[in-house]
């Protein structure tokens, strides 16, 4: 493989990484807090790119505009979903609330073949994202470039919040010990909304970047990525951060290498997730930055 | 200040609290002696909120405490520091500390108590940077009480502060409680080691399997024949 092949796949690898690192966050911080894998989460992003196709397309807004609004209502749904079926579970066994979840990923999902029908819609892409930059003699188009400098500054802005913060101090007292932290007066039900907004908010920029990137829409896009970006987390350690981020480049890099190593492997693309999660299940199942603690009784 | 009447607490179908009337008056040291499961703890969660109260009131300075949630129990100026100390591990001595005075609004109060603090705890000035869940167990107790104390509580309740601690430790504990009763907080002090509660305290409350059995001042119930037997081992 020449070099430039090779920089041009490890370029394509880290806009892929970033993506998933993105939506791998959201279940990390759920998880962190709530001790639940939010398996809509995955739906959660493909609300996201459907708000700013209908905001593009229905309601003739700029790309720039359209984009803010499906963060800003993506993070409001997040904390209405928490609100409507993760609360009132608060105190139930653990998998009543894993089973809210799940009914919670089904009902988005066919609620969005209902309302948005079920053939692909096709993503809009202003002109400025179709430009194809050639440096040296690797050519990226701007939308694999800009994706993991839109990637960064999230994460820069979100690691700022948790590590800075008031509210993310709190967040950080809530996800070790819950009840400690009730009685510093945290007032846990806004910390528990905030971390879903975050976490939505990070998914709808995952969802519009990805929906740039690979520009057809169709109801059920967020089940692969979600149950990847899932294991992405898993491997980093599920409730750490960093390890999100980790997990979600190993994924993103992963794929593009095996698709580039062979293209007849390029059909097991998926599997490479799976088999990653196996392995790390089998020799480091707390996660590559995870810890081995034991849950406090 | 605080006037618990006729408090009843179950859980499920478990009748932990059957009556029980507390009086702490300002500025005393009231403590809470019993044996395990006698529902000492019961009593403090559902003063800060965290067990629900099936019956009976709880006034704070004639206000009304039950049915409020937590958060608001804590601004009006009550502090629980929790069994086991359940300081933050993951964070920084001085990240706890600030989580102590999280409800708090006033910079110059918070770093005017932060000093404050770390002259009562100088083992915890030289920490300043270490995450929690690397001290000993004595220093951690020590953070637990420090980061209560960032709160600005008006009453401080402590839940078995001396348990698991070396000898010496707990001496210096109860000095330490001592030194922040001086500074105007009333102390309710719930210990299994009741010979060192009952000598700190002005006043003193005997539970048994969910009800008040004894009840007096400190120095009464040290002398008490009943209580030497059961909580302060038998006279050789």
């Amino acid at each position: 493989m020449s070099f430039q092949i090779f920089l041009q796949h490890l370029v394509n690898g880290i806009s892929l990484g970033s993506l998933y690192a993105l939506l791998a966050i959201g279940y990390t911080m759920v998880y962190g807090i709530l001790r639940l894998i939010n398996f809509a989460h995955g739906d959660i992003f493909m609300l996201a790119t459907y708000i700013a196709f209908y905001s593009i397309t229905s309601f003739l807004l700029p790309w720039w505009a359209a984009f803010l609004i499906a963060i800003i209502l993506t993070s409001a749904f997040g904390i209405i979903l928490e609100r409507a079926a993760y609360r009132p579970l608060r105190s139930s066994p653990r998998i009543s609330i894993m089973i809210s979840a799940i009914g919670a990923s089904f009902l988005i999902e066919n609620l969005g073949i209902l309302i948005f029908g079920g053939r692909p819609k096709a993503f809009p892409i202003a002109p400025i994202f179709s430009h194809v930059v050639v440096i040296g003699n690797v050519s990226i188009s701007v939308v694999t470039m800009i994706i993991p400098i839109v990637a960064a500054i999230a994460l820069i802005i979100l690691n700022y919040i948790i590590n800075k913060t008031k509210t993310g101090m709190a967040m950080r007292a809530v996800s070790k010990d819950y009840d400690a932290a009730k009685l510093m007066g945290i007032n846990i039900n806004y910390i528990i909304s905030f971390t879903f907004a975050a976490g939505s908010a990070m998914a709808a920029i995952g969802g519009i970047l990805w929906g740039l990137r690979y520009p057809q829409l169709i109801p059920l896009m967020g089940i692969m990525p979600g149950l990847k970006c899932f294991i992405a987390a898993v491997i980093g350690g599920i409730g750490n951060i960093k390890g999100a981020v980790l997990g979600g480049f190993i994924l993103g890099i992963g794929e593009i290498a095996i698709v580039a190593s062979s293209p007849a492997l390029s059909g097991y693309r998926d599997a490479f997730a799976f088999v990653l999660l196996i392995v790390i299940l089998l020799v480091k199942p707390t996660g590559l930055l995870g810890q081995n603690s034991a849950e406090k009784v | 200040m605080l006037n618990i009447k006729d408090l009843h607490v179950h859980y499920g179908g478990i009748h932990a609290l059957t009556g029980v009337s507390i009086d702490i008056p300002q500025n005393k040291i009231v403590t809470l002696i019993g044996a395990n499961g006698a529902g000492k703890s019961s009593t403090l969660k559902s003063i800060m909120g965290l067990a629900k109260a099936s019956n009976g009131s709880i006034k704070f300075n004639g206000e009304e405490l039950v049915g409020k949630p937590t958060t608001q129990i804590v601004t009006k100026g009550i502090v629980l520091v929790p069994e086991g100390r359940r300081i933050f591990p993951n964070m920084t001595v001085e990240e706890n500390l600030f989580l102590g005075a999280y409800t708090r609004r006033d910079k110059d109060g918070i770093n005017k108590d932060l000093k404050w603090v770390y002259e009562l705890f100088p083992r915890l000035k030289e920490r300043i940077w270490q995450k929690g869940g690397t001290l000993s167990g004595g220093e951690q107790q020590m953070l637990a009480v420090a980061r209560g104390l960032m709160t600005k509580p008006k009453l401080m309740m402590m839940d078995e502060p001396s348990l698991g601690l070396a000898p010496l430790i707990v001496k210096d504990i109860f000095s330490i409680i001592k030194e922040i009763h001086k500074n105007g907080v009333t102390i309710l002090l719930i210990e299994q080691n009741a010979k060192a509660a009952l000598e700190v305290a002005d006043y003193g409350y005997v539970l048994e399997t969910g009800a008040i059995v004894l009840e007096g001042p400190g120095k009464d119930l040290l002398s008490n024949d009943d209580v030497k037997k059961a909580y302060l081992g038998e006279h050789k």
